[in-house]
């Protein structure tokens, strides 16, 4: 059972408009990688110059965020699932 | 520009200068940047002068110029202009010497400055032909959306971590709204509303409506300098959740001095947070421009957001205008609340105890300096986080309707009856 991603709205352009794709890949990092190649330009999108995360993106594993993890290190395994989430104000 | 626009020319990201079309839409497609609204400030120039601004209704839409509704607006047109109220006893306590105090605890209808984004967001969500309205929400935006929806006529959704203060919760059921109470904190009621803000057609204010709702927070700062007789205050005390108000007022105050409504003034804009939910202050206080998420622990619920969407930009805020940011702890939040009741009569909730409490820091480190004119924005009532003050204010004292009884007392009060 291999990982899911979940794609929001603004990168479904690049996904052939598909919400969910699936990585067989160990880390975020890698991840990232792999979407890459399957779906080119997904990279830049996410990762800013200096090779973070963009600073409104918000990629979640499991419902919690890589930055309380280990950010792009963060180990996925078989059946987790990861979200690629805008920031959002509110209050 | 279109016509049709109002003053609104484009949605322009806050990141790279993309420009987007002014629909229900809210981060940038390339890198997920926050899209704001442009406008026109050359033809607002010719209509919004301090005169005309002065013979209009007094509610924020009297700045109607520089809030992002095509038309006129169709939701919440008495909100705003509360008052700004001299708070000479606190400035005493405090030991400044010009002090004020921007009162929305007596906003309408809801009785917070989430009034303001709201009537702003519903009466786009109208123009844009929305029907349902939603939120994700710490509670007093709830309470707006709520409200609001109810009198407009529009359906509302709003979604609440399950565990809010009860007065707050009641404050968004008794309008008929759909309360959905989330089992998690408000970063994770916001992922989850980022996840199906597209699905279903709702205008979620918060959400795909943002860039329009996040503007009607600087009505609080228009009014400020039309208050303050056109003048821009020294220090303005602001206290941050998404940090998005912060920046806001601001945005307001560089609004006014561009179109020529105040002259020109070196201003400072502070921020105020829970110490158990300070990823924006603890960031300023470190010297950093970005900030790490937390987990909230707070009695300041409507603060309680752990991964702030505005926080980069009210560090930068802080930044440029030189101001600093404070946290205060529980017990400082209640000492604040009692101080606001007890000197000004202002009952204000968490967040308000919240910025009395950093003034009081930032005064007393001299990062106000006691010669400078200071405002605070209190932004909710308290009477809708009482569970956070019951047990913290002392009890009634009671006894039976006896002359005898009430005599004992008042000895133990050291007061006499005149004629004894």
């Amino acid at each position: 059972m291999p990982v899911k991603v979940r794609i929001p709205t603004p990168l479904r352009k690049l996904t052939n408009n598909e919400e969910i794709v699936e990585i067989s890949s160990g880390t975020i990092g890698a991840g990232i990688i792999e979407l890459q190649s399957r779906f080119p330009g997904i990279k830049e999108r996410l990762i800013d110059e200096s090779g973070e995360v963009r600073r409104f993106v918000n990629v979640y594993v499991n419902e919690e965020d890589i930055r309380f993890l280990q950010n792009q290190d963060t180990p996925v395994k078989d059946g987790d699932e990861i979200s690629i989430i805008p920031a959002i104000a509110g209050g | 520009m279109q016509a049709t626009n109002g003053f609104m020319k484009a949605l322009k990201c806050r990141e790279c200068g993309r420009e987007y079309p002014l629909t229900a839409t809210h981060v940038c497609e390339f890198d997920f940047g926050p899209l704001e609204v442009v406008y026109d400030y050359a033809t607002i120039k010719k209509s919004l002068t301090r005169e005309a601004i002065q013979r209009r209704e007094q509610t924020m839409w009297r700045y109607r110029e520089l809030l992002p509704v095509a038309k006129e607006p169709t939701v919440g047109f008495q909100v705003g202009y509360t008052p700004l109220v001299r708070a000479d006893r606190l400035a005493e306590r405090l030991g400044v010497r010009e002090l004020w105090i921007k009162n929305d605890t007596v906003n309408y209808p809801t009785l917070s400055f989430k009034d303001r984004v709201v009537s702003v967001a519903l009466s786009r969500a109208r123009e844009l032909g929305f029907t349902t309205v939603a939120c994700a929400s710490t509670g007093n935006l709830a309470n707006s959306v709520a409200a609001n929806a109810a009198a407009a006529g529009l359906r509302a959704y709003v979604f609440i971590p399950a565990d809010l203060e009860q007065g707050k919760i009641v404050n968004s059921l008794i309008y008929g709204a759909q309360v959905i109470g989330i089992k998690g904190h408000y970063d994770e009621v916001n992922r989850l509303c980022a996840e199906i803000a597209g699905k279903y057609g709702w205008a979620f204010v918060n959400v795909n409506m943002r860039p329009y709702y996040a503007e009607g927070s600087k009505s609080m700062g228009f009014e400020i300098a039309e208050q303050l007789g056109w003048k821009l205050p020294d220090h303005t005390v602001i206290p941050m959740a998404s940090g998005s108000l912060l920046t806001k007022i601001h945005k307001s105050y560089q609004e006014f001095i561009k179109l020529g409504l105040v002259s020109s003034a070196d201003y400072k804009v502070h921020g105020a947070q829970a110490t158990g939910c300070n990823p924006i202050s603890s960031a300023q206080k470190a010297g950093l421009d970005f900030f790490k998420p937390v987990k909230p622990n707070t009695i300041a619920k409507s603060l309680a957001i752990g991964t702030p969407a505005d926080g980069f930009y009210a560090l930068k805020v802080m930044r440029e205008t030189g101001g600093a940011a404070e946290d205060v702890t529980d017990a400082e939040i209640r000492d604040g609340i009692k101080l606001l009741a007890e000197t000004e009569g202002i009952f204000a909730e968490t967040a308000g105890g919240v910025t009395a409490a950093v003034a009081k820091k930032l005064i007393a480190s001299g990062k106000i300096p006691a010669k400078d004119s200071v405002v605070l924005c209190i932004t909710g009532n308290g009477l809708k986080t009482l569970d956070a003050v019951v047990g913290h204010t002392g009890v009634p004292r009671e006894i039976r309707p006896s002359l005898r009884e009430f005599e004992a007392l008042l000895t133990v009060d050291d007061i006499a009856p005149v004629n004894a």
